[in-house]
């Protein structure tokens, strides 16, 4: 029995990838190229090719429920830019999105007791996949359906496989969790230690990160190696200054110093303008954004860091990174003066010390020369 | 906490502990000094305490030829390093940009591949103070923990700006990171030791001038 | 009251000050003032370093004065001044030094060493560290007026001796002369020619001279021993004599920390700017030659050179004056390799002639002196100092060195013009 591919609101669908794709009349050129394309982002060898085919193939559509919390929708609108059909977009065909706020059609309660039935007919199977940071401080801060982001987010977690946490805000907390964190915004690691979780963090995240994570997924079942702080090392292993193409300028000392000046203009770099790239872990530099059109630096703008914990707070998108991120010569002043008085003191002890020893000194005789 | 966490604490509040103890503790140690005072002299004099001050300041950097071919290595390798940290430290482009946040003005930067070139001769330099320090009959006399303890803290700077520049073995920013967190030690126990040299040898070298001069020898 | 740990540790108290300050906070550890020390480069000890012989100031500078060294010390983590520590130094600070200032030519970071050794004696002294020789001469210089003995009597005949010698009056008590001659006690008893030459260079100058015989010692054995109230004393004497005669110059002999004393320490010591002058002998000479009042002739053809005293040259800031005089007598001189302030000590200066302890050790240290002579092989040696002349003279016979020793006072008077 052939199944709806497009599902109701409430029912997973149950056709494999394989059928679906052929239903859509996605050719299997293009089907082996897009596997193709998942191997060799994911740095896995040609023989891997066909057991990613065979494996998309064959998959059931998991069940993904997309929880969003503090977010801005970012992570959403790069996912889903695509002007024209790209390879990206496939990925949908691949899962059955059973909840999202702004793509599912569904409103109010219908929406959430269409996740509740996800949850329900594939539990401790579905991908919960989440954007936006999560309130501590007060639950009124974000709820949805009168639910807190909190409750949600571990009640959706207790029957999920695996947590995707897509965005710097799902990630570390992003913007929300920026000083001075007016919300107490943590992240999805800090409130669930009893699943696997991937963070993949990005304001936004490259497009073909996030799915590149879930064809992973779809073919083996289980997240990709991680870094020591949850990030796929397929993407993040690489700095975006170790990839950087401005990085011939970096080493001989050429830098733009205004965003305008000589140097901006002949393309140098932007490290004295703020550039994190040095510090900043991202396929930025290589897969690039808008199917591989440029990328901020290449764009003229300083990188900003933003796959990296409290990028915001990291002294500012244009002071680089060789500047202290506080005031120090205020912080110098203030110790100065403190110091003086505390020297005035000090000195004030030492003369004091001194004249004593002058008084209690009687002028030495021949005789006080022997003991 | 993760590397890139550690970094911006490092950038920020690891910063300002440091400056606030060096910046204090230098104040109150050359306070401590010249609030001593000293006597006026009542001798009738040969020459000016200024100028001759002044000048020793200057001329106590040449070593007289004697005194060079007595101890050649250990001038020449402290030489070297003071210079070379003067130059990676006072010199390369990063370091110009930190400063610049702080007192506001720049100066021009010397190319990547030369102060690179400083960097490992000050390493290198650093690494022959200690062997001299420790092989020297004179030096190892005289040497104590703390003698140890400033080398260390001066070197780490140099050998993890180094690792750091070229990402050598850790992760950037946890490179970075490190690099600023000595840079930090160092200030921290700066003012307490024999560092203070590099304020307080021109309050030496002063009075050693002037009391000299005073008497009309140039010292 | 006589002298205790206690009355050590406050001295050296009231010795510290800026200068002190600045120069123990600066020391590096670098070793440079010990190649700069004969009684390092001769004997290849270590403790002799010279920043070493300063610790017990130190350690009162870093316990007293500074805010770490005051919390350490309540913490009870400071490194001890007792007596078995001062006797421990007492050896590096009196027989291993003769404050020649070398070591203070040469610190990079400008420390003026030889100061602060100077100042560590007061400690030592007053805690009754001093050495045996340095304590007899000292209390002689005190009760009797000379650290040999010498009273007037004694300098009495000897002037007769000279004045039958060159048929001069020698001035003795004379009012409102423009110069009072000081001599040590040293000259009066085994160089007498010296006050023969300044009586018949004086003559022939025109100079308007007298001796005292109130008041003629110019040694200082306090500042030798390091008691700045001692060496007060002594100044005053001097100074009573000089204001009571009315002179307007004093005139310090070829001595070496005589001239120290008296021109640099002098008014800090007996705390008043003085209403005289004072000169070395070697400055008023130079003077005179400026003037055209030398009459010198004929030259000394022998290969000459010249031993500067410590005290004098490069402490004293009379380094150009001997060569000009030199130069008057001699075509043939040649500076020792290290001269003028950076000339090395005999090494019997700052009392260590005194103390008795320190004979093999003066002797062995004459061997820097001897390796500068070998070097430029000089046929006789100038120099200024009595003591520094008999010092030599001892290390030229211990080494079997035929070279003599000359007085430059001594020898310009020779060369007067109508010998």
């Amino acid at each position: 029995m052939k199944k709806n591919p497009f599902p109701e609101n409430g029912t997973t669908g149950a056709a494999t990838l394989g059928e679906v794709l052929r239903e859509r009349g996605v050719s299997r050129r293009s089907f082996m190229k897009f596997c193709a394309t998942t191997a060799s982002l994911m740095a896995l060898p040609p023989a891997m090719i066909p057991v990613i085919a065979r494996a998309l193939e064959q998959a059931r559509r998991p069940s993904v429920i997309w929880l969003s919390f503090q977010e801005c929708t970012g992570c959403t609108e790069s996912l889903t830019r695509a002007h024209t059909t790209t390879i990206e977009s496939l990925i949908f065909d691949a899962i059955s999105l059973d909840y999202h706020h702004t793509l599912q059609a569904a409103a109010g309660s219908a929406a959430e007791a269409a996740r509740e039935a996800a949850m329900q007919e594939n539990d401790g199977k579905y991908l919960l996949i989440v954007d936006g940071s999560i309130p501590l401080d007060n639950p009124g801060y974000s709820t949805i359906a009168g639910v807190s982001n909190l409750d949600m987010l571990t009640e959706c977690a207790r029957g999920a496989a695996a947590i995707v946490a897509v965005g710097t805000c799902a990630t570390y907390g992003g913007i929300p969790h920026a000083r001075p964190n007016p919300t107490g915004a943590v992240s999805v690691q800090d409130i669930i230690n009893d699943k696997p979780v991937v963070n993949v963090p990005g304001c936004p995240p490259i497009p073909v990160v996030i799915t590149g994570v879930l064809a992973h997924y779809l073919t083996f079942g289980a997240l990709p190696e991680l870094d020591h702080i949850g990030r796929p090392k397929a993407f993040y292993g690489q700095s975006i200054h170790d990839r950087c193409y401005r990085r011939p300028f970096y080493d001989k000392g050429r830098f733009a110093e205004t965003f305008d000046d000589e140097g901006a203009k002949k393309g140098w770099c932007l490290y004295k303008l703020g550039c994190k790239g040095p510090t900043t872990y991202n396929a930025c530099a290589t897969l690039k954004w808008n199917n591989g059109t440029s990328f901020p630096i290449e764009s003229g703008h300083p990188c900003l860091g933003c796959s990296e914990p409290d990028f915001w707070d990291g002294g500012g998108f244009y002071r680089s990174l060789s500047m202290p991120t506080e005031n120090l010569s205020r912080t110098a002043v203030y110790a100065a003066a403190g110091a003086a008085a505390a020297g005035a003191v000090i000195g004030a002890m030492n003369h004091g010390k001194k004249k004593a020893s002058n008084k209690i000194h009687i002028k030495t005789t021949i005789e006080d020369l022997n003991k | 906490m993760t590397e890139i966490e550690l970094l911006s604490w490092a950038r920020g509040p690891g910063l300002q502990i440091a400056t606030v103890i060096f910046v204090a503790g230098v104040v109150i140690r050359i306070l401590e000094i010249l609030l001593l005072g000293r006597k006026a002299n009542l001798a009738e004099a040969k020459g000016t305490e200024m100028t001759s001050g002044l000048r020793t300041i200057i001329t106590r950097t040449i070593p007289d030829r004697t005194t060079f071919r007595r101890s050649g290595i250990t001038i020449v390798a402290g030489y070297v390093f003071h210079i070379g940290l003067f130059v990676v430290c006072f010199l390369s482009a990063p370091h110009i940009l930190f400063l610049k946040d702080i007192i506001g003005f720049g100066w021009p930067s010397l190319p990547t591949p030369v102060i690179d070139a400083f960097a490992v001769v000050t390493i290198i330099a650093l690494l022959a103070t200690l062997v001299n320090r420790l092989s020297n009959k004179v030096m190892r006399f005289l040497t104590n923990f703390e003698d140890l303890l400033t080398w260390t803290l001066t070197f780490l700077p140099v050998i993890t700006g180094y690792l750091a520049f070229h990402r050598i073995g850790l992760s950037a920013p946890a490179l970075l990171a490190v690099h600023l967190l000595s840079v930090e030690l160092l200030l921290v126990v700066f003012p307490f030791t024999k560092l203070m040299h590099a304020f307080t040898l021109f309050l030496a070298r002063w009075y050693n001038g002037a009391i000299s001069g005073y008497k009309g020898v140039a010292s | 009251m006589s002298a205790t740990i206690e009355n050590g540790i406050n001295a050296l108290k009231r010795q510290v000050d800026a200068t002190v300050a600045s120069f123990f906070s600066s020391c590096v550890h670098c070793g440079l003032c010990a190649e700069a020390c004969l009684f390092y480069t001769e004997t290849g000890d270590p403790r002799r370093t010279p920043i070493n012989k300063t610790e017990p100031l130190r350690r009162i500078w870093k316990s007293e004065y500074t805010l770490m060294g005051r919390i350490g010390k309540a913490l009870g983590l400071t490194k001890k001044v007792d007596d078995k520590f001062l006797e421990e130094w007492q050896e590096l600070v009196y027989d291993s030094c003769t404050m020649c200032g070398r070591c203070s030519m040469v610190c990079p970071v400008g420390n003026d060493i030889a100061l602060m050794i100077r100042k560590t004696r007061e400690g030592m002294a007053a805690a009754g560290q001093a050495p045996e020789g340095l304590i007899g001469a000292t209390t002689r210089a005190v009760t009797i007026g000379s650290p040999m003995g010498v009273k007037w009597p004694a300098l009495r005949a000897q002037i007769r001796h000279v004045e039958e010698d060159t048929g001069l009056k020698v001035p003795v008590d004379v009012p409102g002369v423009d110069y009072m001659l000081l001599l040590s006690s040293m000259e009066i008893m085994n160089f007498p020619e010296f006050i023969e030459a300044v009586a018949r260079l004086f003559d022939k100058a025109g100079v308007s001279w007298t001796i005292s015989s109130e008041a003629f010692e110019a040694t200082n054995s306090g500042i030798q021993i390091g008691v700045s109230d001692l060496a007060a004393v002594l100044v005053q004497r001097i100074v009573d004599v000089a204001e009571k005669l009315g002179v307007k110059t004093v005139i310090s002999p070829e001595c070496g920390h005589a001239y120290t004393a008296i021109r640099w320490d002098g008014p800090n010591l007996v705390g008043k700017a003085f209403s005289f002058r004072v000169r070395h002998i070697l400055e008023v000479l130079d003077e005179l030659r400026t003037q055209g009042r030398l009459k010198i002739a004929g030259k000394d053809a022998r290969k000459l050179t010249y031993h500067d005293p410590c005290q004098i040259s490069r402490r004293g800031g009379v380094i150009n004056e001997p060569r000009n005089l030199i130069g008057m007598f001699s075509d043939n001189f040649v500076e020792m390799p290290d001269t003028g302030k950076m000339n090395w000590c005999c090494g019997a200066g700052g009392g260590v002639s005194a103390n008795e302890r320190a004979d093999e050790i003066r002797l062995k240290v004459f061997e820097r002196k001897k390796a500068q002579l070998d070097e430029i092989r000089p046929e006789a040696i100038v120099s200024a100092c009595s003591n520094c002349r008999i010092h030599l003279e001892d290390g030229l016979e211990e080494y079997n060195m035929d070279i003599p020793l000359l007085s430059l006072t001594e020898t310009l008077a020779e060369h007067l013009a109508d010998n």
